[in-house]
């Protein structure tokens, strides 16, 4: 293999990811880029300064296909692979992580369950009105006082005539101030956790939201309050038994989200890029400085590497080999690679790094929210050690 | 009515183009490339004709290499309804491509042809003008507004000094510009669903005309780094270099 030929370096694509794309999954990230930087880009800088979720947004990604794109024709969704899923998610979250935090929950965890878990009358009844964002969801599992550790959730889904009596509280749960369908894990009599679909209306149920996040502004999130919320048994998912049930959820959400804090990183060292080779201080551009240049080289090769993890663990999803850890593995490296880039451009960027109109700031602030959320940094690194110890580390 | 609206695949417009090293053109390897958008524009207004029930079939064609049949899935995804792709090249020149689409209408009888008002790449601003000229057919150039009327079509150019309208009797021919209306993003089911519309295959040889080149392209260059200024210590320096130099005056 002497006679192996080099071509010219594309500084911004080295692995050349642009040729491991089908055409359609192009055209899918070149019509998902065009609405973000026509549509979403305008909009965030006010958002995320005034902690305003707009409702349109949610119509607007809808009307496109965006929601719950994976799954099928018949119930009004595009019927994408997973990595058309990840180059969305990657476009999305470039402008900002709250908006793809809003579409991942209505697509993974929302949607996700009611098709995996549903019965064909649930099916029916909720996908199509979700994919047209007609409908928002949301997923509650987190509670007060069970994050890392759902199974030790304390809300009681209590047998009644004709249904359940939910109770307790969740809390953490994007989208729920405005959802119209909320997903909810609960424990039954077995003390098994099962899925049930709420509906907006139902008595004794409420969803204040939590203000004052200082990450994911542009999206909103809340708590829901369950006092006595009587659920029919129509309403609970049929397939859905113990932990199993959210964690195939969140399997999905996860992988979106490798892809889509490699757009943000994206973003941020490109922008950081631009301003050193832009601002000239002592006579020349920072980016003629060895210490920028290190820094951009580190940033440049996390994010190739990133999202060749992120498109090998997509291929292996629509072939049906990919394994949770690998999720784990990349939600983990991507993430946290993510908030670190973040943080480097924020530095690059110098005093007007902080001002919100350089956008760093924003992305670093949602970064530290996307490493916590579905699983911490941590936790991950517990899936990944007992992955190749067999010994868990999470009690004892 | 019937429109045929013809695309290129062309470099996309935010790509920086690299002259290639030997002269002979610019580097299209690995560069993304998009439907030129121009021709987005055109078949976005087909695309409008047909919701409105004007047009009662859109058709889409590329003259080009296998790939550009990227750029139809794309015009399929955003709503016409059949394709066509003409095998050829690279660098047909517009003459030849005004021919090979005045062959097409042979075939197809359109009512309206909808161009994009040039191509991004060679801007050439030929093949519209040059195809109405082969029909014999009426032209509107440039247009930045269309109304369809009976057995008409109203349209509107930017001038210099206002707007000028213009009824062109169909059949007809429209190349289209930046202000008739803002291109869609295809919807994610459309993009599936267009895999399923067909594209026809044809050649150039089929169609029965000669692509070869009359024009010699003879080398292909980087413009001029841009050369900073330079400060004068009198009038009559400036002067003399306006003069001399720049010689912009007498």
């Amino acid at each position: 293999m002497s006679d192996t030929a080099f071509t010219d370096f594309q500084w911004a694509d080295p692995f050349l990811l642009e040729q491991q794309l089908t055409d359609e999954e192009r055209m899918v990230r070149d019509s998902a880029r065009g609405y973000c930087d026509g549509q979403l880009m305008p909009r965030i800088t006010e958002a995320h300064r005034h902690e305003v979720f707009d409702r349109a947004i949610m119509t607007e990604m809808g009307e496109l296909g965006l929601f719950g794109s994976t799954l099928p024709e018949e119930y009004g969704c595009a019927g994408l692979g997973y990595v058309s899923y990840g180059l969305i998610a990657r476009e999305v979250e470039r402008v900002d992580s709250g908006y793809r935090s809003a579409m991942s929950v209505q697509s993974s965890l929302v949607m996700h369950p009611v098709y995996a878990y549903g019965s064909e009358e649930q099916r029916r009844r909720y996908l199509p009105k979700l994919a047209s964002g007609e409908w928002i969801g949301c997923f509650g599992l987190t509670e007060p006082d069970a994050g890392s550790d759902p199974g030790g959730m304390k809300t009681r889904a209590r047998t009644t005539d004709g249904g359940y009596l939910l109770n307790g509280t969740k809390t953490w749960i994007t989208n729920a101030p405005v959802a119209d369908i909320l997903i909810v894990w609960a424990k039954d009599d077995e003390d098994v956790i099962r899925g049930f679909v709420l509906e907006r209306g139902m008595d004794g149920l409420e969803t204040p939201a939590i203000e004052g996040k200082f990450s994911l502004r542009a999206s909103i999130t809340g708590e829901i309050a369950m006092n006595d919320v009587f659920v029919p048994e129509a309403n609970r998912l049929p397939q859905a038994k113990g932990l199993r049930g959210p964690f195939g959820c969140l399997s999905r959400a996860r992988y979106g989200i490798a892809w889509g804090t490699m757009g943000a990183a994206e973003f941020c060292w490109q922008a950081a890029r631009q301003y050193t080779l832009d601002r000239k201080q002592f006579g020349r551009p920072l980016a003629a400085t060895q210490l920028v240049q290190k820094k951009l080289a580190d940033m440049q090769t996390e994010i190739a590497l990133g999202l060749q993890g992120a498109l090998r663990a997509g291929r292996l999803m629509d072939s049906g080999d990919a394994a949770p850890e690998i999720i784990s593995m990349m939600k983990r490296s991507n993430c946290g690679k993510a908030l670190d880039i973040a943080r480097t451009a924020r530095d690059m960027h110098g005093g007007n790094g902080i001002a919100d109109e350089y956008h760093v700031i924003r992305h670093l602030m949602n970064l530290e929210a996307v490493n916590t959320y579905e699983g911490t940094h941590d936790i991950h690194a517990l899936i990944l050690g007992r992955a190749q110890t067999g010994l868990q580390a999470f009690t004892g | 009515m019937k429109v045929l609206v013809p695309v290129k695949r062309v470099v996309d417009a935010y790509v920086k183009v690299r002259v290639k090293s030997d002269g002979s053109g610019v580097e299209t390897n690995n560069i993304k490339m998009s439907m030129n958008p121009f021709d987005e524009i055109a078949v976005e207004q087909a695309v409008r004709l047909r919701e409105a029930g004007t047009a009662t079939e859109v058709v889409a064609v590329t003259i080009g290499p296998q790939q550009a049949q990227e750029q139809l899935r794309t015009a399929l995804a955003m709503g016409v309804d059949r394709a066509m792709h003409i095998e050829a090249d690279a660098g047909v020149e517009p003459l030849a491509v005004a021919k090979i689409l005045s062959a097409v209408c042979d075939q197809e009888s359109p009512d309206l042809v909808l161009l994009g008002k040039q191509a991004i790449d060679d801007d050439s601003n030929q093949t519209g003008q040059m195809l109405a000229a082969l029909r014999g057919w009426p032209q509107g150039t440039s247009i930045s507004k269309l109304e369809p009327g009976d057995g008409t079509v109203t349209v509107t150019r930017e001038v210099d000094g206002g707007l000028e309208s213009l009824e062109l009797p169909m059949p007809a021919i429209a190349t289209v510009d930046l202000r008739l209306n803002e291109p869609r993003y295809p919807k994610l089911p459309n993009i599936m669903k267009a895999k399923k519309k067909p594209i026809e295959q044809s050649t150039t040889a089929d169609l029965g005309v000669d692509i070869t080149p009359r024009l010699k392209q003879v080398k292909v260059e980087e413009p001029p780094a841009r050369a900073g200024g330079v400060k004068v210590s009198s009038v009559d320096e400036l002067i003399d270099k306006l003069r001399n130099e720049a010689k912009v005056i007498q």
